[in-house]
């Protein structure tokens, strides 16, 4: 045990009394076993930034959070190359709680036991990380961002400044006014998620309905010759047009909106 | 002032309440028309019947309703038999003295007898559907007693608030004890027989216990604006109005952000109607408020029990900020 490193223990919850006492518990953990606070977080985005330079072992994630919540941060830190474990913390959350026991998730119930935080605690290395699949039937609803790995630091692309979304051969293309980034994701989990969000103008794209600015006949023309002819979608804040696919040009009379 | 109804024993309703006369009002011009229409369906005739009722059962029912608002007092403090024996003597009397100064007036007013026959339906008639609406409307006040303890505080506030004062307990025990005294007292307000009104003040101290907690957990988010000019503390309220309202309010409007946020409380008198307006921010794109329509149709309920149509309580929603209006009579203990 001794020869161990320290385990290293983020604490993320948006109360400060709330942190301040786990804080208190570490403490007392920290007498039986090797323990190291890496950090504390008062929100998602403050945790996620923190993680890709603390070096967290194990994350005490607060589930209800303003913006970015506890199994939103959850989905997004699994972004990084060596995503801690997390132990979720909440005070009532009757729907939560019966998945954690269904999928075996670690939780810690509010007010917290120290001797049910040193048995967390000790596990966490060996417990095996939540997945993907997991977290979403955890959280049905769609993610309030998205976000990618740059250079070990996670990135979050809050949702209303994705103009469009465009599959390429293993990545998808996430296109902001400001940027373009590449994400690990399926298109069509994509178009699943943000349902209403986005409209599919092609086999290989969606679009946010907020960005379009208008239609226009056949200027873009794609590698499958589909735009030939057709329409093509003008977007606000960039000047790159986008083919509208011979199955989809219903689309252009739905939206009306012809330039 | 005790509730209009009573689950148990039955009561009379609070004469002085003008939806309750409205009612009352209702109800017997409903019972002329349709005696009315037992005697004709010609439109003319029709009105000439009609006109010829009202001017014997409207005097009557006018006069009684002014007794009866003068009697409400004593007729609330009787016990329900006594209270109804003392009706319909009221009516008896009413009746007759109106059928001898009326009777030299009209001389198709017939024998006294049908006046009584008829005062005495109509006042059996009331007593029976203002028993029945009591009847159907008491549940809703145990309901309201049941959410006061589940749905009232939020689990979540509960065990947030305790963990709260567990960590204060090492670094400032003093603290600690002031919000657990503060928690002990909004629990003994809950679990009371909240079926009594309450004076204002003391819903404000309530209020201002919550938010004292509340503001322990949330530190510099949540700002509490009071503007009270004038107010009187000892308007008479149904208990648990403003606190589940507040508790709306930093649950939908503060804790859903990463800034600070205001939650504004305005209380004001304006001559006989006491006005209450509350304030958060809120945004329309958030998923709203299942917890807070529930909370919101058991006060309207009992803003309803209490008040019949004389209070009303309204929800605006704004860009960025919503807002609940409540306007309730300004009624005092004293008599």
């Amino acid at each position: 045990m001794s020869d161990m490193p320290p385990l290293r223990v983020l604490i993320v919850d948006d109360e400060a009394p709330a942190r301040n006492r786990l804080r208190d518990l570490i403490g007392d953990c920290a007498l039986k076993m090797q323990l190291e606070i890496a950090g504390e977080a008062a929100n998602g985005r403050q945790a996620l930034d923190l993680l890709s330079t603390c070096n967290a072992d194990v994350v005490l994630l607060d589930i209800r959070m303003p913006e970015i919540d506890g199994i939103e941060v959850a989905q997004h830190l699994q972004k990084l190359e060596k995503p801690p474990a997390v132990i979720f913390t909440t005070a009532y959350d009757a729907y939560a709680l019966k998945a954690f026991e269904v999928h075996a998730v670690d939780y810690l119930l509010k007010p917290i036991r120290v001797a049910r935080l040193l048995d967390a605690l000790s596990r966490a290395r060996a417990v095996a990380p939540v997945g993907a699949e997991v977290l979403h039937e955890l959280r049905r609803e769609a993610r309030s961002h998205l976000s990618v790995n740059e250079r070990g630091r996670i990135h979050l692309i809050p949702l209303a400044e994705v103009l469009f979304l465009k599959a390429e051969l293993k990545y998808v293309t996430v296109r902001t006014a400001a940027r373009e980034f590449l994400l690990e994701e399926s298109l069509a989990r994509l178009e699943q998620e943000f349902l209403g969000r986005f409209v599919r103008i092609h086999r290989n794209c969606l679009v946010a309905k907020e960005a379009i600015r208008g239609f226009e006949r056949g200027v873009a023309i794609d590698a499958d010759g589909d735009g030939e002819g057709g329409w093509s979608v003008v977007l606000n804040h960039v000047a790159e047009k986008l083919p509208v696919s011979r199955r989809q040009q219903h689309i252009v009379r739905e939206f009306g909106r012809i330039l | 002032m005790s509730i209009n109804q009573n689950a148990n024993t039955g009561a009379l309703p609070n004469f002085r309440n003008l939806g309750i006369l409205l009612r009352i009002l209702v109800i017997v011009d409903g019972i002329c028309l349709a005696a009315a229409l037992l005697e004709t369906s010609e439109p003319l005739a029709l009105m000439e019947v009609l006109v010829g009722m009202s001017a014997q059962v409207q005097p009557i029912l006018l006069l009684s309703l002014l007794l009866l608002a003068a009697a409400n007092d004593l007729l609330q403090r009787l016990d329900y038999r006594r209270a109804v024996a003392l009706l319909v003597a009221i009516e008896f009397c009413t009746a007759t003295a109106m059928y001898f100064l009326g009777h030299h007036l009209f001389d198709a007013a017939g024998a006294l007898e049908r006046y009584w026959l008829f005062t005495l339906l109509i006042t059996g008639v009331l007593i029976g559907y203002f028993d029945l609406r009591g009847r159907a409307l008491s549940p809703a006040l145990t309901e309201a007693r049941l959410q006061a303890l589940q749905a009232r505080i939020r689990p979540h506030f509960l065990f947030n608030s305790i963990n709260a004062v567990l960590s204060l307990m090492r670094q400032d025990p003093r603290r600690a004890e002031q919000v657990m005294e503060d928690l002990a007292e909004m629990f003994r307000v809950l679990m009371a027989d909240n079926r009594q009104l309450t004076p204002f003040s003391q819903e404000i101290e309530l209020a201002k216990q919550y938010l004292n907690i509340e503001q322990l957990r949330l530190g510099d988010r949540l700002r509490v604006e009071w503007d009270v000019v004038d107010f009187p503390g000892d308007a008479l309220i149904p208990p648990l109005v403003l606190q589940p309202l507040l508790e709306n309010a930093v649950y939908h409007g503060i804790e859903p952000r990463v800034e600070p946020g205001v939650v504004a409380i305005s209380l004001r008198c304006e001559r006989d109607r006491v006005r209450v307006v509350l304030r958060n921010p809120y945004r329309p794109d958030s998923e709203h408020h299942v917890g807070n329509r529930m909370a919101l149709a058991n006060i309207r309920e009992r803003l309803a029990l209490h008040f019949d149509s004389e209070a009303s309580i309204k929800m605006v929603a704004g860009n960025d900020t919503y807002e609940v209006q409540i306007v309730m009579p300004y009624v005092t203990g004293r008599a």
